[in-house]
């Protein structure tokens, strides 16, 4: 039996009675395996590590036992102590009404139908929003609510929609929106700690408001039409401005132009009333002397202009040119 | 040789480990999480109360069985229901609930299982929507308060409805908490209590929603015509008044001119006839003698007699 090799098989006992031999010798290894295999899975069951931002819930065969903070710790393996780890500092975000997010199966199956709202004044709005939040207590979060995402879901769509529901359209489109977001946040946090979800609401935002597409060209058309208004307005009154200033100054010109005539006529008026004046008191004095002087001063100045000059002597019957002073001139007798 | 690594400790050990593992799968030790509470049925029969508490448990093995069920505070959200309000508008409403498992016992023999209590969920939920939203007016599953009358910042454009603008007394809230009042009378014999019930989504039926378009856009066009017409007005009225005053500043100037002008004429005369009237006769002998220099031109012709005073004169000079 001692030197079997595979040639001198003959029957299957010899097969077994080899199988054995083998075997036995190998014995001792597999036990050393197992062994180690277990310590390994032991390990991995031991060690853990918390990242920064996280907590790490420890439970005893089920029970809750200790909370440990970040870093590397141990526990007991082989499901005694399992740890959960719970990010407690990152800030998770929910978004609503962009569009197939939670497909419901409605039977207007339009996704764009499920940002779709009813306003306080019964009429249609499409809202989109955000949520901001934060685990304040992984205790909680963990053993008291289960399937926290769809509780926070599910809260702020209520929320949300009820507080549109109690304001006009035109307050969510425009004037009310930071007043929704305060009450949205503050009415999530308590209906959530009603819950005791152990989650804190940071902070609710109304992205884009907007009346629905079938509607929203109306909506466009009342802003045009109050920018047409104010455009009118605008124009109406720059006109005037245009106007008014030019008349005035024109009816300015126009006084200040009487005036000038007044200040002319008077101060002509008053030279002339001098000279005169001047002259009766010169004529006063000498009223032959002058009265000659200025009848000459006259004609010396006349004369010359004149071509055709006669002088006549009445006493003569017919007309006869004695002196002709104009053709040559002749200012000298 | 091989025998001698397996000592008498080693072999503790192993044997314990393997013995502890066969109690788990057979069933004498069991573990009860945080977030769950377990019933112990002895074939078919239950025994004992409902396990709360959580941690390591032991039962019989084999012949007692364990049933877990959650603890945790669960959620249902029913499939959105078409209902008529009070003044017959139908609308898409979609509930959702909170509920808990608070006796597992009842609730393992009443229903069994998730599966069977959703879809009684949905029942109970539902016909207590039902009964709601039929005897209230639609604005009063939409609205929660009248605060939309009082601040009536609802700005020019409003586009409001008669029936929007009803007074409520009950509001959404309300209407909401008596659906979960409703709800609630017939859950503690399933072993399980409805904690809440909201109304999550409010939609218009296609048709009606089609209608509130049709009034949104005409409501619209109306505050479009409004403010365009308002611009025409305003702009006319601005025309209007640049024109008279614009009358009003040449006229009152064409007057105050006048006057001034009629002043200076009138004054000027007054200088006039002062000066000339101290001898008009020397007057009229100036003023003669100015229109021959003014009137006589070289087209002229000048007849003078000798017995004119200019002949004089000139006979006079030699």
């Amino acid at each position: 039996m001692e030197n079997m090799d595979w040639r001198n098989i003959s029957t299957p006992e010899d097969i077994i009675n080899l199988g054995k031999k083998k075997l036995s010798g190998f014995r001792k290894h597999i036990i050393w395996a197992i062994l180690a295999f277990f310590v390994l899975i032991g390990l991995k069951g031991v060690i853990y590590s918390i990242g920064p931002d996280e907590v790490g819930v420890i439970q005893r065969f089920g029970k809750y036992i200790r909370l440990t903070s970040p870093g590397l710790h141990t526990k007991l393996p082989f499901g005694i102590e399992k740890v959960t780890p719970i990010k407690v500092e990152k800030i998770f975000k929910e978004e609503f009404g962009m569009g197939g997010v939670q497909n419901r199966g409605y039977a207007y199956g339009n996704h764009a139908d499920e940002s779709l709202m009813l306003t306080g004044d019964l009429n249609i709005l499409d809202v989109r929003w955000i949520v901001q939040f934060k685990i304040k207590d992984p205790i909680k979060l963990l053993f008291v609510i289960r399937n926290p995402q769809n509780v926070i879901r599910d809260v702020s769509e209520i929320v949300m929609r009820r507080l549109v529901g109690d304001y006009s359209v035109d307050e969510v489109l425009t004037i009310k929106r930071e007043e929704i977001d305060r009450l949205a946040q503050v009415e999530m946090q308590k209906i959530l700690d009603d819950y005791q979800t152990g989650v804190q609401v940071i902070t609710v935002k109304l992205l884009d408001v907007n009346p629905p597409d079938k509607v929203k060209p109306a909506f466009n058309e009342v802003n045009e039409a109050k920018q047409e208004k104010e455009k009118m307005i605008n124009q109406a009154w720059e006109a005037y401005n245009k106007a008014i200033p030019k008349a005035k100054g024109e009816a300015e010109r126009t006084i200040r132009e009487a005036e000038g005539y007044n200040l002319d006529k008077i101060n002509r008026a008053k030279g002339e009333a001098e000279r005169f004046s001047v002259t009766l008191s010169e004529y006063k004095n000498a009223p032959e002397i002058t009265q000659k002087r200025l009848y000459l001063e006259t004609f010396n100045e006349v004369l010359p202009k004149v071509k055709e000059k006669y002088i006549i002597d009445p006493k003569q019957s017919s007309i006869l040119p004695l002196l002709d002073l104009g053709r040559k001139g002749g200012e000298k007798q | 040789m091989k025998g001698k690594i397996l000592n008498r400790s080693t072999r503790l050990i192993f044997a314990l480990v393997i013995f502890i593992a066969l109690a788990f799968v057979g069933g004498a030790l069991f573990i009860v999480d945080e977030t769950k509470q377990v019933v112990i049925t002895q074939f078919g029969k239950p025994v004992g109360n409902s396990i709360t508490s959580a941690g390591l448990h032991f039962k019989m093995p084999f012949i007692q069985e364990a049933h877990y069920f959650e603890k945790r505070l669960l959620g249902w959200d029913g499939e959105p229901n078409q209902i008529p309000t009070k003044d017959k508008k139908y609308i898409w409403v979609d509930t959702a609930a909170r509920w808990k498992i608070v006796d597992a016992l009842k609730f393992l023999q009443s229903m069994g299982n998730e599966l069977n209590a959703n879809s009684r969920l949905n029942d109970i939920i539902n016909s207590a929507t039902r009964d709601a939203v039929t005897g209230h007016l639609l604005v009063e599953a939409v609205r929660d308060s009248n605060r939309i009358l009082e601040s009536k910042e609802l700005g020019e454009d409003a586009i409001v409805s008669e029936e929007a603008l009803e007074r409520i007394d009950i509001g959404r809230q309300k209407l909401t908490r008596s659906i979960l009042e409703r709800s609630k009378v017939l859950a503690p014999q399933y072993g399980i209590e409805i904690m809440d019930v909201r109304i999550k989504r409010i939609n218009y039926v296609e048709e009606v929603r089609k209608k509130v378009y049709d009034r949104m856009i005409a409501e619209r066009k109306r505050a479009a015509e409004k403010y365009r017409s308002e611009g025409h007005g305003k702009s006319a009225e601005i025309e209007g008044q640049r024109g008279k005053e614009l009358k009003l500043i040449t006229s009152e100037a064409y007057r105050q001119a006048q006057a001034i002008v009629g002043k200076a004429d009138a004054e000027a005369i007054s200088i006039y006839g002062k000066a000339y009237s101290k001898d008009p006769e020397f007057y009229s002998f100036l003023k003669t003698l100015e229109t021959y220099k003014n009137t006589v031109d070289a087209n002229s012709t000048l007849i003078l007699t000798t017995d004119s005073d200019y002949y004089r004169y000139i006979k006079g000079i030699e």
